[in-house]
């Protein structure tokens, strides 16, 4: 496969995923502002923004972050690289450039989505409620994620498109953490509270994964359970170990397709072994921010060994 | 609505209605127009851009912004030919094919068609298109031109003209085939009433077209790509929907590279080697080592691992010195010349502003004649005389003083109409017809071609870029 | 005379690059006027290309270095025989006819002043008086002068300043030649630099003029007079880019420098 396409694959399921977590980000918000707090709404927007890596572009642009500049900013700016549309638009750009890597159906959720999207802004935005904007935005990436698994051949590309999802994927869901365990509660004497819980299940609920918690753990959310849940549980889809399995199931299958053993396989398998050892004690004794921290530097080691190896069509 | 689809007596050879009655060809298609109503018309119009859209067929304009994602008018009402006049076109047009390429291998070679005389050196070598670093190689099978689109106008029942060759990489066939494709799904009883001659087999006649020109050092079964020059292009969709269809890649300039004698491809299992490649890329962009030092376009060293017959460009750089609209003049002559026979289909009339005799006829008779710059394309600089306003002969007469050697000027031709839906129904517009002949080593031509229409009344403009829409064509089966 | 030939080009760069791409016309032309008894092209790292003929006659050669490298050193060596044929290009094969030399191009484009110049020197006696007079006239018009104009110096420029180097002389002479319906070209060479100092620049370039029944005459205002057995003819174009010898690109954004030195030498000395 021409690394150039694999490459646009690849980004395809990174800005899908990206977009949705536009929309998650979006979400937690809404419900977080509906909280009061000692430290005002203010703080709850800000932190948002951080966890999107673009506090300052944000604050360049917008100035005060209030509820309608914040939807602007991570739903309709195109100057916002990972707002929803143009995660949306970049993703359906990036699919009409490998339009023939694709099977009809995942072009049509891929286009439909992006047609919407156009429609949607140009609806007054007093007609548009956020969830509504959030809803729609997780029904269509779902749309092409479920077009990608029913229809696509089993080859490298949905391979390349995995890989995209499970490094993206695996990357927010643990900036979303991080988000929650160093911005919004950097004072201790929180931590534990009756608002810290309601905090960590508004993240649950972000990442549609409430129900399944309780289904999983029952009783009383501690943090504990919600660190073994997003990081450890394989259950989960969107924990740390479902994503770095995905990476290190699908780099091992390119590898046996193509007959050739490299570093990125390498890299993720030691990172899934190092997971599938780690318990709750050691993520708490390391410290959770500095866990996750060290977990995106790793992934982003990974994103550049894939590029090198089979993205940048250097490899000999 | 023009009772009965348009019997008002005009000047122009309807191609549907002769003297109130119908021509054989579209005996059926009266009772199918009769028996739509404008309720079912419109219902279906939408259903047809819906499937254009889904499918993803747009066409951008260059240059003019707006909608990227423009789809080009597409008309329900199909073109007919008979197989009786399918087949003297397609004598005609692979006739015209094989003597343009001939020239071409002429002109690159010893030149004997200069050396006799018959034709100007100077129209030949102080070409724009003439590309002298080609000369002296000699391409696969002699080929240098391997899609030939030649455009024709009709003007009555027997009566052909070529208005332009396009022998360099002529676009628009993928709406031949999409437009096929929609008209059998949209109405499959058309087809199962009439004996239409299918086109699909396109896509692998050309793929064995491009193989069959495989390079020398190409022992095996060789790798084919096409090359783009990327997704801002105004024809990226035919460019991917060929590829696709072909089962070939789809490459960027990027995408490949020059090392030793041959040229690669960077894949995810690392550098595979690429034999042919079909570039939708103009040549100044082609290598930026040979041509055009600032192109970002196009793969650095390509030309002399083709000069040294490590790769096949198709079509071969320099192919455009025989498309070129001073060079057409003489397109009958090289029929003879080089084939011995007699041209079957005919030039329009043209006269050369480059020459003073012609220039002063042309300067005294604008406003009845077309004139169009010597190297533009798509219908841009481009005057049609009877159409056009004072100010804008005006204009054009001072451009033309000013550059007699960039124009040339042909009378208006009373281009044949075929009904077409509009507003009020259905109403006679003009149209032209561009065929795609492919030339390897055999020459193909499928039964079809793409007919554009001028959708505005009156108008002889059936280019996309100015309003021109397209229309399934068929050819009957004898 | 027998000449020997030692070329090397070095190219440096300030960052890495790769994938270097050039395309060599580095080989002698095969004529009566020059027999290669040897003749060898290398390149530090690089992996040889196809070679062909190209229309004008000319052994193209390409090469390719992987990288990243910060430099390439290009080394020709080699030795040919010459004989002194008062400039005619006799025996040499080639396929493109004449007029594509009357093409014009920006480096070569006649302007007012260098029309006036070639249409004064037009000569009732025919072509071949009328190139002599052309060749002198640019010579007298331009005086050699190293470092008074650059590589994108157009014909027009160099006149305007009167000053130049054998690429601004050959460049006025071709735009004159074409301006007066004489096809007309750029060769590029080596020259052999005689002890008296009457001749320069040992990588070298002059002009051709077509003449109806003679064929191609070189002529060499720079040093006023035609390519005689000190000469060695390597390649032409239609101006000095299109002729130059070596041609290349890299990929990466590393600066090039260029060190060049050509020593030519007599071996019956």
């Amino acid at each position: 496969m021409l690394s150039r396409t694999a490459d646009n694959l690849f980004w395809i399921a990174r800005y899908m995923e990206r977009a949705e977590t536009a929309a998650r980000l979006l979400e937690v918000g809404s419900r977080i502002a509906l909280l009061p707090s000692a430290a005002g709404y203010r703080n709850e927007w800000d932190s948002l923004l951080q966890a999107s890596g673009n506090a300052d572009a944000f604050a360049a642009k917008y100035g005060d972050p209030v509820q309608r500049n914040i939807e602007s900013f991570l739903f309709f700016d195109r100057d916002n690289p990972s707002s929803v549309a143009s995660c949306i638009t970049t993703a359906r750009e990036n699919g009409r450039i490998v339009r023939t890597a694709l099977t009809t159906q995942v072009w049509d959720a891929l286009n439909t989505a992006f047609q919407e999207l156009r429609q949607l802004e140009r609806t007054p935005r007093s007609e548009l409620e956020l969830s509504r904007l959030t809803e729609w935005t997780m029904r269509h990436a779902a749309m092409v994620r479920g077009a990608i698994e029913a229809t696509l051949l089993r080859n490298d590309g949905w391979d390349f498109l995995n890989i995209g999802y499970s490094l993206e994927r695996g990357d927010n869901t643990a900036r979303l953490m991080d988000v929650k365990y160093y911005v919004l509660l950097p004072r201790v004497d929180f931590v534990g509270s009756g608002l810290d819980n309601y905090q960590w299940s508004t993240l649950l609920r972000a990442m549609s994964a409430h129900r399944a918690f309780h289904w999983a753990y029952g009783g009383e959310v501690t943090a504990a359970k919600i660190a073994h849940f997003l990081i450890l549980n394989p259950q989960c889809p969107r924990s740390l170990i479902t994503c770095v399995e995905g990476l290190s199931a699908h780099l091992d299958r390119l590898a046996h397709l193509y007959g050739t053993t490299t570093d990125a396989q390498a890299q993720a398998r030691s990172m899934l072994v190092a997971l599938r050892e780690t318990r709750e004690d050691d993520i708490f004794d390391e410290g959770l921010h500095d866990f996750l921290s060290r977990f995106i530097r790793e992934m982003a080691g990974l994103g550049s060994l894939i590029h090198e190896t089979y993205l940048s069509g250097d490899m000999r | 609505m023009v009772a009965a689809g348009g019997v008002t007596v005009t000047q122009y050879f309807n191609e549907m209605y002769q003297n109130g009655k119908v021509r054989a060809p579209y005996a059926q298609l009266e009772d199918w127009m009769n028996a739509m109503p404008a309720q079912l018309r419109t219902l279906k119009q939408a259903e047809a851009e819906d499937l254009f859209r889904r499918i993803g067929i747009t066409f951008a304009v260059y240059g003019e912004g707006g909608d990227p994602d423009r789809l080009i008018p597409f008309d329900m009402f199909p073109r007919v030919f008979t197989g009786a006049e399918w087949g003297r076109l397609e004598k005609g047009i692979k006739q015209r094919a094989r003597a343009l390429n001939a020239f071409l291998v002429d002109v690159y070679g010893r030149g004997e068609i200069v050396r006799a005389g018959r034709i100007p050196a100077r129209l030949v070598y102080q070409n724009e298109a003439y590309e002298k670093a080609v000369a002296g190689i000699k391409p696969p099978k002699g080929v240098y031109s391997h899609i030939v689109g030649i455009d024709i106008v009709r003007t009555g029942p027997d009566e052909f003209f070529v208005l332009e060759d396009n022998c360099r990489t002529p676009s628009g066939v993928s709406y031949m085939l999409e437009n096929r494709e929609i008209m059998m799904r949209m109405f499959p009883d058309l087809f199962r009433g009439n004996r239409i001659e299918p086109v699909d087999r396109y896509p692998d006649l050309l793929r064995r077209t491009l193989a069959s020109v495989a390079p020398p050092k190409c022992s095996k079964d060789p790798t084919i790509v096409l090359l783009t020059p990327g997704p801002f292009n105004s024809a990226y969709y035919e460019h991917s929907f060929l590829a696709d269809l072909m089962g070939i890649e789809l490459v960027e300039g990027q995408d490949l590279f020059v090392e030793g004698e041959f040229v690669w491809m960077r894949t995810t299992e690392g550098p595979k080697r690429v034999d042919v490649i079909y570039r939708r890329i103009d040549d100044a962009y082609i290598d930026p080592l040979c041509f055009r030092p600032d192109s970002t376009l196009g793969v650095p060293g390509v030309m002399d691992v083709y000069r040294s017959g490590g790769v096949s460009l198709c079509s071969a750089p320099g192919a455009g010195v025989a498309d070129d609209k001073a060079v057409y003049t003489f397109v009958p002559e090289m029929v003879r010349f080089y084939l011995g026979e007699e041209p079957i289909l005919k030039n329009v009339p043209t006269w050369q502003c480059g020459r003073q005799d012609d220039l002063g006829y042309v300067l005294d008779n604008l406003a009845d004649l077309v004139v169009k710059e010597v190297h533009g394309s798509g219908g841009y600089g481009m005057l049609v005389g009877p159409k056009a306003t004072k100010e804008q002969v005006e204009t054009f007469r001072a451009k033309i003083t000013a550059d007699p050697g960039n124009y040339i000027a042909q009378p208006t031709l009373a281009l044949s109409t075929t009904p077409t839906f509009v507003a009020e129904g259905v109403a006679p517009r003009h149209v032209d017809l561009r065929p795609y002949c492919l030339v390897g080593e055999r020459i193909e031509l499928v039964p079809g071609a793409l007919t554009r229409v001028a959708l505005t009344e009156g108008s002889l403009v059936v280019n996309s870029s100015q309003g021109g829409g397209v229309k399934d064509t068929w050819v009957l089966a004898e | 005379m027998l000449l020997s030939v030692d070329h090397v080009t070095r190219y440096r760069y300030d960052q890495p690059v790769r994938a270097v791409m050039q395309s060599h016309r580095l080989t002698p032309s095969v004529f009566a006027g020059q027999k290669t008894r040897n003749w060898t092209v290398t390149v530090t790292d690089g992996i040889p290309g196809g070679t062909f003929r190209d229309g004008a006659g000319d052994v193209v050669q390409s090469w390719t270095v992987k990288g990243p490298v910060t430099e390439i050193e290009v080394r020709v060596t080699g030795t040919v025989e010459t004989f002194d044929l008062a400039g005619l290009l006799r025996g040499h094969r080639e396929l493109l006819p004449p007029e594509v030399y009357l093409v014009d191009t920006p480096p070569t484009r006649a302007d007012a002043a260098l029309t006036a110049l070639a249409h004064a020197a037009r000569n009732p006696e025919g072509a071949l008086s009328t190139a002599h007079g052309l060749a002198a006239a640019v010579a007298d018009a331009i005086a050699y002068r190293p470092g008074a104009t650059h590589a994108h110096t157009t014909a027009a420029e160099a006149l305007a300043l009167g000053e130049g180097v054998c690429q601004d002389h050959a460049h006025a002479l071709i735009a004159c030649a074409r301006a007066i319906g004489l096809p007309a070209r750029y060769v590029s060479g080596y020259l052999f630099a005689t002890a008296d100092g009457s001749a320069h620049e040992a990588a070298h370039a002059w002009a051709e003029i077509h003449v109806a029944g003679l064929g191609w005459v070189g002529f060499d205002p720079a040093n006023r007079c035609c390519p005689d057995a000190r000469y060695i003819r390597l390649g032409s174009g239609l101006n000095a880019q299109d002729a130059a010898p070596i041609r290349g690109i890299a990929r990466g954004l590393g600066q090039e420098s260029l060190d060049v030195t050509v020593a030519v030498q007599d071996l019956q000395q």
